[in-house]
């Protein structure tokens, strides 16, 4: 049969499934080359076009990254107030908000579309999505840069920026719900049409969880930036601060857990990519997804634990007990993920000794050293540190310090942006349709970026370990009458940020540069598989 | 013969509950309880 094709089994007793009904339009879908899955050409498009604007903001966001850390670091001190302050703001929103939610629309249209051998539900809501999308980042990123939204990302009231900015924001969020909306209509008419027989794949699951999240992360955002944009406007007379700052954190947030949740989905993709690994147990990475879904949006609880304006015990409810489940559901796949390369590789007879297997990984393929170092630094650096950041006693000492950028780098940073690039080292050869160029180079890229924002978020974690604070143009007071001042130990951490920032930014330019030569130069793959990696 | 499928693998399979019960727990639990918290705070005297 033409377009009978292999999906990846979603039963752990099942092997493999042959499924030969999609659902796709005649001259509508292609099947991969490489890994003999179908591509809906719809979504391609649109997985296309979220990826290059993802790229885009990943760009900009990362030019400001490297201005504002050479700020920081007190023996540079690059930037005046006015421009350290707009960057971070800028900063903040491109890499934070645009990067990461360009990329996962993406991610969401490969999930439902070629996992599940179903066609986009809708190409017009993709259109609208993207349109909406592109638009509001645009409008953000130039009152940004235009002086008029000064304000930093979290933008708490009563600072006030232009209404532009507030309206950027809204379309950014109503375009991505869109895009979520076209992910749940194609898991509709996928299982309408019997695309797929039993559960989704994993990686259909993860993203999912992801959607599920975004879901109430841009709720949280309509609600409080709706009448922000018309307080903004003198239309509403005042915004409450403090109910504000609990729902701007639904948004500030949810919005890190949705790319925890897709972060994972890719760590489970690229083990399977790169090694061949299965997941050792379906119903137990799955109920970690459901535990993400269940609790993983109460953790927001925990920037508001030195806000009087709510109660010890909904502090301790939402931080201590209830985000300890979503830190279950990380550990769980702290170890999953592993563990399934593990008995991946030693089914190939890597067996010498504890750690052969991990020793004989595909180190020099950019997709698993992505990956693997994604993991261990989100484990390891992003998830001790988040954790006690999140306790009530710790958060009191530590609270607007610096140790708080330093543990969301190790998250946001070295875990999401460096498994999405990852990610990009297989979406270019199988989505676009090029090769890399110097193939030697992207084998060193991911190892250059991991130790930049290893080496910049400890730097940030000591530094706020004495009490240098987030945010903080000049820490030294120049010319005040009473300088505070620190210590020869929290330069060194500053200048330890300020090398890492440097190093990781040669990396993140160097996997741009890469990944834009094969987008627009590589040479093509017609016919064949890619070039393994 | 249908085969019985466990109540969490059907809960697993639809997504619809899921999206269900992934607004209602953080919006109960994070968003509505904070409120009920702020709006039931006393109002601060002035000195």
């Amino acid at each position: 049969m033409a377009n009978a094709v292999a999906i990846p089994a979603s039963h752990e007793e099942s092997e493999v499934i042959t499924k030969p009904v999609g659902n796709h339009a005649a001259g509508n879908s292609r099947t991969c080359d490489t890994t003999g899955l179908p591509v809906c050409l719809t979504a391609q498009l649109f997985i296309r076009l979220n990826a290059v604007l993802g790229v885009v903001a990943l760009l900009a966001g990362g030019i400001a990254a490297l201005l504002i850390a050479l700020t920081r670091w007190p023996a540079v001190h690059l930037l005046d107030p006015v421009w350290y302050y707009r960057l971070t703001t800028f900063h903040g929103l491109n890499m934070l908000i645009f990067w990461i939610l360009f990329m996962e629309v993406g991610i969401l249209y490969f999930a439902s579309t070629t996992l599940l051998n179903s066609r986009l539900f809708s190409k017009g809501m993709a259109w609208a999505s993207f349109v909406m999308m592109v638009a509001g980042a645009v409008l953000v990123d130039v009152t940004i840069l235009g002086g008029k939204a000064d304000v930093m990302m979290t933008s708490y009231v009563p600072l006030k920026a232009h209404s532009n900015f507030y309206l950027g924001i809204i379309l950014v969020a109503v375009g991505t719900l869109i895009g979520v909306a076209n992910f749940f209509g194609t898991l509709y008419i996928a299982k309408r049409d019997k695309t797929y027989a039993g559960s989704v794949p994993l990686v259909v699951f993860g993203a999912t969880a992801a959607a599920i999240i975004a879901v109430v992360t841009l709720l949280h955002g309509a609600l409080v930036m709706i009448p922000t944009w018309l307080w903004s406007m003198d239309i509403l007379k005042e915004v409450d601060a403090g109910w504000y700052r609990l729902v701007w954190w639904g948004l500030g947030h949810q919005s890190q857990q949705v790319n925890v949740c897709a972060m994972v989905s890719v760590w489970y993709f690229l083990a399977t990519l790169t090694t061949g690994a299965k997941p050792l147990n379906q119903a137990v990475c799955r109920g970690a997804f459901v535990l993400y879904i269940l609790f993983i949006n109460l953790a927001s609880a925990h920037h508001l634990l030195v806000d009087p304006g709510v109660g010890a015990s909904w502090k301790i409810w939402n931080t201590s007990y209830a985000m300890y489940l979503a830190v279950l559901a990380s550990m769980i796949h702290g170890f999953t993920v592993p563990a399934s390369v593990e008995t991946a590789m030693r089914k190939k007879g890597h067996n010498r000794g504890l750690f052969g297997w991990l020793a004989a990984a595909p180190w020099k393929n950019p997709g698993f050293s992505a990956f693997f170092l994604s993991l261990l630094i989100f484990g390891f650096i992003g998830g001790i540190t988040g954790v006690t950041l999140g306790t009530q006693q710790i958060n009191i000492l530590a609270h607007n310090t610096l140790r708080i950028p330093g543990h969301f780098h190790s998250t946001v940073v070295g875990g999401t942006s460096l498994a999405f690039m990852g990610l990009a080292y297989y979406v270019v050869p199988l989505i676009f349709k090029r090769e890399y160029y110097a193939r030697g180079l992207a084998r060193v890229q991911p190892y250059l970026f991991a130790v930049g924002i290893v080496l910049m978020s400890l730097g940030m974690s000591f530094a706020g370990s004495y009490g240098v604070p987030r945010r903080h143009w000049d820490i030294e007071f120049t010319g005040a009458q009473f300088a505070p001042g620190f210590g020869s130990g929290a330069h060194v951490m500053l200048g330890l940020m300020g090398v890492g920032a440097v190093i990781a930014f040669v990396g993140l330019l160097t996997f741009i540069l890469l990944t834009v030569a094969a987008v627009f130069f590589g040479k093509k793959i017609e016919n064949r598989a890619m070039t393994p990696w | 013969m249908a085969v019985k499928v466990h109540p969490i693998q059907r809960l697993m399979d639809n997504p619809w509950l899921l999206l269900a019960l992934g607004i209602i727990v953080p919006f109960l639990s994070y968003t509505l309880w904070g409120w009920i918290d702020m709006a039931s705070m006393p109002k601060a005297t002035l000195p």
